[in-house]
């Protein structure tokens, strides 16, 4: 009788590690195709931390291949609205070595520190960057956003 | 205890085979979806060309598009080099009109959802795209004032119903364009502003109503369309529907490790964008810079976007308000081309210059550097079997 119960510790033993397997797997499963993305937040402080930059898409939402114009709103450190800035805009995709598909410009101010940032297209999927230079009477500054498609 | 044993041995074994059994992660579905032809969105009006969608623009543009008489010497259509029976394209590594080109025709389904036309973008509109063949003297070899006159006198009525009334050309020349020979020059220097105008009206109607005609040229669904709406839908697919499991290989490989879909993305795999990827230029052809050397050609284009012909409001010009004017990217860049129907219609690339798919996928893995400008290409380690398994992919868009 003895047998009949080492055998049924050996089988519970096997379907436990039967389960441990599975678990490792489906934990370990990648969820995405960007693990460690970069940072995509949509808000941060300039290089030099003379302004908090924000940028979003106008329509909220971002849509590939298709001519866009996102908004840039710029505040001082007090959070004061930045009016009258020059906005050089650049960019590309660190893996593809190669830079926008567009020439996006500042085609608009809109009053409370945002402009309008017309002509951006995003034409893959992909990890996108955009820099912007920012030049005012509260000195100049570089910012970077990453867009993540 | 025999019974236990071979009770969690077969446990184990519907787990393993269920592991084993070919699949997409989510990832990989949503791109597949987003391959598919029911992805591909209606085509968007074009405001630039009132006519778009006026049927007896189109009728009329289709009359154009098989007309040799559309040309300087009575020989060439637009359809002599976009066969309609071969995808409008014609086999041949370089277009022959009147004389021999140095590009590659390129097909025509689903051409009205591009932003740019030829294989550098130099147009920036299918109106004005079909314009420049029509005086291109290796192409269709005529000059604007001539066409005029043809259309007045064989398609008058046509055009009236359609456009208005026709300019009167009494005292205008025959023959006479700004890009014509010399003595085509003189005549359209000799004539008023008001004149060129009323000539260039018709002529941008005639683009006008071949570009309405080429609106209707639509991708059709193909094998690859079947699979993906069942794997959508998760039904089981039946018929040609089934993929064999070399062309899920090359499924996987062309969104997966070949990053094919970097740029032949969306419903017509493309990404309406121009890259250089190292491409031989084909010798005895003339020089052939692509993007960089189209930007200006674009700009100084007449029919361009910005320009005097246009119809409705500037904002349908954000193409070319926005595009990138001067870069070291647009050196030897060319339009990523469709691969819809690419399998049954070699050769490939901007001047022919591969005559087969196999030899396609070999430069793409070998990604040998460019002659002039830097190929956005990277080496790629890819197996005989999985060259083949894109290959077999790649006809499924053709099936």
């Amino acid at each position: 009788m003895a047998s009949i119960w080492r055998y049924l510790l050996a089988g519970l033993g096997l379907a436990a590690l039967l389960v441990a397997i599975l678990a490792v797997v489906f934990l370990t499963a990648p969820r995405s195709s960007l693990p460690a993305g970069p940072d995509v937040a949509r808000t941060k402080k300039t290089d030099n931390g003379l302004y908090v930059a924000s940028f979003v898409p106008e329509r909220g939402v971002v849509r590939q291949g298709e001519l866009e114009s996102w908004l840039l709103t710029l505040k001082t450190k007090t959070g004061a609205s930045v009016e009258r800035a020059a906005i050089a805009i650049s960019g590309g995709m660190p893996q593809h070595n190669h830079g926008l598909p567009t020439s996006p410009q500042v085609t608009d101010y809109l009053g409370e520190g945002r402009y309008r940032i017309e002509g951006l297209k995003f034409t893959m999927s992909g990890w996108w960057q955009l820099r912007f230079a920012i030049s005012s009477g509260a000195g100049s500054d570089t910012v970077l956003f990453n867009v993540v498609l | 205890m025999k019974r236990l044993f071979r009770f969690l041995a077969l446990m184990v074994a519907v787990v393993l085979v269920g592991c084993g059994k070919p699949d997409f992660s989510d990832a990989e579905k949503k791109t597949i979806a987003s391959l598919a032809l029911s992805s591909l969105p209606a085509l968007k009006p074009d405001t630039t060309n009132h006519f778009a969608d006026v049927p007896a623009a189109a009728a009329l543009g289709s009359t154009l598009f098989f007309d040799q008489g559309m040309s300087g010497d009575g020989s060439v259509s637009c359809s002599t080099c976009h066969k309609i029976d071969r995808q409008f394209q014609d086999d041949l590594p370089q277009a022959v009109g009147v004389g021999h080109t140095n590009r590659r025709t390129m097909p025509l389904a689903g051409v009205a959802h591009d932003p740019w036309f030829f294989w550098d973008g130099r147009r920036d509109s299918l109106w004005a795209q079909a314009l420049t063949p029509l005086e291109n003297p290796l192409e269709q070899a005529g000059n604007r004032a001539a066409y005029a006159h043809y259309i007045k006198a064989r398609f008058g009525e046509r055009y009236e119903r359609i456009f208005g009334p026709l300019p009167d050309f009494s005292g205008m020349p025959l023959n006479a364009s700004p890009l014509g020979n010399d003595a085509e020059k003189a005549a359209w220097n000799a004539m008023s502003s008001a004149q060129r105008d009323a000539i260039n009206g018709v002529f941008v109607n005639i683009g006008k109503a071949i570009a309405a005609f080429e609106r209707s040229i639509a991708p059709a669904p193909a094998r690859f369309d079947r699979f993906a709406l069942d794997l959508a839908t998760g039904a089981e697919p039946k018929g040609d529907a089934v993929f064999s499991k070399q062309e899920i290989l090359g499924l996987k490989l062309f969104i997966g490790k070949a990053n094919c879909v970097t740029c032949h993305n969306g419903p017509r795999f493309t990404d309406n964008s121009f890259h250089n990827t190292g491409v031989p230029p084909v010798a005895g052809l003339p020089p052939d810079r692509g993007r960089i050397d189209a930007v200006h050609q674009v700009e100084a284009d007449p029919f361009n976007c910005l320009g005097a012909y246009r119809d409705g409001d500037v904002a349908a010009c954000g193409e070319l308000r926005f595009m990138v004017k001067n870069a070291p990217q647009l050196i030897r860049a060319y339009k990523t081309p469709s691969l819809r129907g690419a399998a049954t219609r070699p050769p490939y690339m901007h001047a022919g210059q591969f005559s087969s798919l196999d030899e396609v996928v070999a430069h793409y893995a070998k990604a040998a550097p460019s002659v002039e400008g830097v190929s956005e290409v990277h080496p790629l380690e890819l197996s005989d079997r999985e060259r083949a398994a894109l290959v077999a992919f790649l006809k499924t868009l053709s099936e």
